[in-house]
């Protein structure tokens, strides 16, 4: 399968995509736009909390193409986050603890993030300043070829929290989503990530899984499911995990192609407004968080990323980073925010509400 | 009057109910969340089993509803379908022990 971007596909042009989103609806009508539904329980503008996490998109290549990904990444992806744009990650970290801002938590994605030639070195230096690193393995990039066979003992030297997406314990619904043969290996990569002690009891290793659901419905109750996932793969497999967050697809890149070929985009879009959740409005990710493109670019999330709206109010470019203008700027929303605020509410960190 | 019985529309509308008769909507609407809360048997299990009924007594509102909802619970495709053999075993099995009734009536009246 090849990316919307390689097959020239109308919505690898973000300015569409925000057509779709803020089109009228087949019926006549709009949906109410995000803004003023904030607006309703006095949330907007929508303001940062406190910078606590920096998401690190260090480029879209990926070894996989997974049908619903918002990043539209692939094999044929070639944008990668170059050593001289990382140097700039690692100082403006460095001048937000100088401002008495510290950033604690970076969260590496990609694409498959491992894949960028500094991916290594620059996990080396953020240990070295003592910052906590997540790392959003794809999980089958472990088997995809030796040179990444030793990547849990890596992230183990690190102190890495590895995050992983499994979207279900069978193998049709996780293949019908990431491709074929992707649940099998997911399997054995989980099991090297136990046997190097990850998501075992006592080995502060921490390993969560990622749950989205294989198609237009939203996902159910995060306990349920983790209570679920944990018992169907220590049943069948014997893997251990911490954690399963669970996350709502949003309505962008090929996941919003996939509504739209299937017929499905009015109802999905319907469900994600009529599920609005004050409660998780106010805890949304964006709120603590900002998401560095490949490229140096700031935005207030990962979507915001892939729709091309960078932040407002303050510089734009990792280079110019000023923790203090960043934490007073108002946040870019659009109707895809929606899916963040969905039921009990979505974020790289699972449910908010 | 609709020219089906059945619209989709009005399975968003079953809240509605409560126009005519607001109490006793209240009582049901209390009790069935009640019903599909976690208890002993999981949100899953309970979605399986709302499924099965659904295509025991036919009823495409429910079969809609709780196909969305089983995905949603983490129910897969096997064992979505598997629940919907439970309730065609039952409603089959129903028929055929009766067969029992009619082999004792057929021995009583003949030679």
């Amino acid at each position: 399968m090849k990316s919307l971007k390689r097959q020239e596909h109308k919505f690898s042009d973000s300015f569409i995509q925000l057509e779709v989103l803020q089109a009228a609806r087949p019926g006549g009508g709009k949906f109410e736009r995000f803004e003023d539904k904030l607006d309703t329980i006095g949330l907007f503008p929508l303001r940062p909390t406190q910078l606590e996490i920096f998401q690190v998109n260090v480029g879209k290549m990926c070894n996989q193409t997974c049908k619903h990904c918002h990043v539209d990444a692939g094999p044929d992806r070639k944008e990668i986050m170059t050593r001289e744009t990382m140097q700039q990650c690692l100082e403006a970290l460095d001048k937000a603890d100088v401002a008495g801002f510290p950033v604690k938590t970076i969260d590496l994605t990609g694409g498959a993030p491992e894949m960028n030639p500094h991916f290594r070195w620059f996990v080396q230096e953020l240990h070295k300043r003592g910052k906590h690193v997540i790392v959003r393995c794809n999980l089958t990039i472990i088997l995809a070829n030796p040179k990444y066979h030793d990547l849990p003992q890596f992230f183990k030297a690190h102190g890495v929290e590895v995050v992983s997406s499994l979207p279900h314990f069978s193998a049709r619904r996780t293949d019908a989503q990431r491709g074929d043969g992707v649940f099998e290996k997911s399997i054995k990569a989980l099991q090297m990530l136990n046997a190097a002690g990850y998501g075992q009891e006592g080995s502060g290793l921490q390993l969560h899984l990622v749950y989205n659901p294989a198609g237009a419905f939203l996902p159910g109750a995060q306990v349920s499911l983790e209570k679920e996932f944990k018992q169907q793969l220590k049943r069948q497999f014997n893997i251990d995990f911490n954690s399963l967050f669970v996350i709502t697809n949003l309505p962008i890149s090929r996941f919003l192609d996939y509504l739209v070929q299937s017929g499905n985009y009015e109802g999905y879009m319907e469900k994600l407004v009529n599920s609005f959740n004050p409660a998780a409005a106010a805890n949304v990710m964006c709120r603590n968080t900002i998401s560095v493109g490949w490229d140096g670019q700031l935005y207030d999330c990962d979507f915001n990323q892939m729709l091309d709206l960078t932040v407002v109010g303050a510089p734009r470019h990792i280079k110019d980073f000023d923790v203090a203008q960043l934490n007073q700027r108002d946040i870019v929303l659009n109707q895809h925010c929606y899916g963040c605020t969905a039921g009990a509410g979505s974020s790289c960190g699972g449910q908010t509400a | 009057m609709e020219n089906t019985y059945y619209n989709p529309a009005d399975l968003a509308k079953f809240g509605n109910i409560a126009e005519f008769s607001p109490d006793l909507a209240k009582k049901f609407f209390d009790y069935y969340g009640d019903v599909f809360k976690e208890g002993e048997l999981s949100v899953r299990e309970k979605s399986l089993i709302a499924l099965a009924v659904a295509h025991a007594i036919q009823c495409p509102y429910c079969i809609d509803a709780y196909t969305t909802d089983g995905l949603e619970k983490g129910a897969s495709e096997g064992q979505m379908m598997e629940a919907i053999h439970v309730a065609a075993a039952i409603r089959g099995g129903a028929s055929l022990v009766h067969g029992v009734q009619m082999m004792n009536k057929v021995k009583e009246i003949t030679m």
